[in-house]
């Protein structure tokens, strides 16, 4: 009895928590919409696909925090996979292409600017910006979490699940900026290593979601095999989903790197010379 | 007078580089289709076999966890194929290196050759998963493998056939 009374209270607890920071995330999305008609005032333009990108990200995290979604996961493990998916993997993209960095650098008055910039290119901004960093507390992350009993630990500590979230948004975050986006990331590395730093991630990613699914991981939680290992399958396909796209993102801005390289050689005499038949 | 030294020497070095750039176009070629091919041969083992004939097992219970690790090595690899691999054909074909017979011939070498990999190393070796439960495996097994050959010698015969002018029809060439 004390038990359910106690669960009541969680719950209504994580229900009023969940509207709070659905009411919360309407700062950065004022901001940034604000900084946008910013830039539009001063006749420089912002592109609408990635203010919709924005949008989108920021309602997905909306309804990855929502009390219906959150209740869900009191009794599913599926809908804590979907949370999870949503706030580490789609939201993050549609955050990293909507190039806030790069939006940030534009508004920002000149001295805020400058220590944005002196951050970035600080040994702490380098180190956790190199896309294998990013990789290990992202994905390593996620085996900590469902490897050892931190995940049933959070299922029981509102406190531990919250912090739970915030690292998937924040490492996916930072694990995606820094292998694609058009924001700038300090000394990025070139194409090979984040190719190669993508596939660990895609592998690492699937193989943590059999291996879940071969011995009905998480352990010690109070769901059925079966809902486990449906969840561990919707993480597969899931990051699949994820991963797919942000390979189209790495490899699209390669691509309009060449067609632009292409069309600035173009543009140069020397090559005009280089065509004439001879 | 400037730019006739330019001139001069783009004549000699030019030829040097147009045929060497167009091997290198033509590796480039092969090389994209045949990750195009490897990674929709994946696919189409994703989607008609895992998904709608559901005759391979997402898991099954020999696997040994090493082999799900290379499972997963593998999936990421034709993940990263057939997206890497379209981008750059796209790239190619913006500069008007076409060439279908070594195009074609590229993609079907690479999806037969992932098709006996994927028979052999993952369904064989590895034991990942087999290509259909609770029946005679052998006739399965070999249609598996036999597909994969013939797109293989496919893809071959093609590339072999593929005319050495035909990788480049650049602007360049045209008026020839």
């Amino acid at each position: 009895m004390e038990q359910h009374a106690q669960e009541v209270h969680t719950n209504a607890l994580e229900h009023s928590g969940g509207w709070l920071i659905m009411l919360l995330l309407l700062i950065p999305l004022l901001l940034y919409l604000g900084a946008v008609m910013k830039e539009h005032r001063r006749q420089r333009p912002w592109s609408k696909l990635r203010s919709l990108s924005y949008i989108s990200a920021i309602a997905l995290i909306a309804v990855a925090v929502s009390p219906m979604v959150t209740s869900a996961t009191h009794h599913d493990p599926r809908g804590h996979m979907a949370q999870h998916l949503l706030l580490g993997m789609f939201a993050p993209l549609g955050l990293v292409l909507a190039a806030p960095i790069t939006l940030l650098f534009r508004t920002l008055p000149l001295q805020a600017g400058r220590s944005l910039a002196r951050f970035l290119r600080s040994r702490t901004g380098h180190l956790l910006s190199h896309p294998f960093m990013a990789l290990v507390l992202n994905i390593g992350g996620m085996y900590v979490l469902y490897l050892t009993p931190l995940f049933r630990l959070s299922l029981s500590h509102p406190a531990l699940h919250i912090l739970v979230s915030v690292h998937f948004l924040a490492f996916g975050y930072l694990y995606i900026w820094a292998i694609a986006g058009p924001d700038p990331a300090p000394r990025r590395p070139g194409m090979r290593v984040r190719t190669a730093v993508l596939g660990t991630g895609i592998a690492a990613h699937a193989f943590l979601a059999k291996l879940m699914y071969a011995h009905a991981l998480p352990a010690g939680t109070p769901f059925s095999t079966a809902e486990v290992r449906d969840a561990a399958m919707l993480m597969y396909y899931g990051g699949d989903v994820a991963e797919f796209l942000l390979a189209v993102a790495l490899f699209a801005s390669w691509y309009r790197g060449r067609r632009r390289s292409r069309a600035r050689r173009r543009a140069r005499p020397v090559l005009v010379i280089s065509t004439i038949r001879l | 007078m400037a730019p006739a030294m330019p001139i001069i020497v783009c004549r000699g070095e030019g030829a040097a580089v147009r045929s060497s750039e167009t091997r290198q176009e033509r590796i480039r070629l092969l090389q994209a289709t045949a990750l195009i091919g490897i990674g929709l041969m994946a696919a189409v083992d994703e989607i008609i076999f895992h998904q709608l004939l559901a005759w391979h097992h997402f898991y099954d219970r020999s696997t040994s966890d090493i082999a799900l690790l290379s499972d997963g090595l593998l999936h990421a690899a034709e993940l990263v194929a057939v997206v890497a691999g379209f981008f750059m054909w796209a790239d190619l074909r913006d500069r008007n290196i076409a060439a279908p017979r070594l195009a074609w011939g590229g993609f079907l070498a690479g999806a037969g050759g992932f098709q006996i990999f994927d028979g052999l190393v993952d369904h064989k070796v590895l034991r990942v998963h087999q290509v259909r439960y609770g029946v005679e495996l052998f006739p399965y097994d070999l249609a598996w493998n036999a597909t994969g050959i013939v797109l293989l010698i496919l893809g071959v015969i093609l590339i072999r056939q593929a005319p050495s002018r035909d990788f480049s029809r650049s602007s360049h060439d045209a008026g020839d």
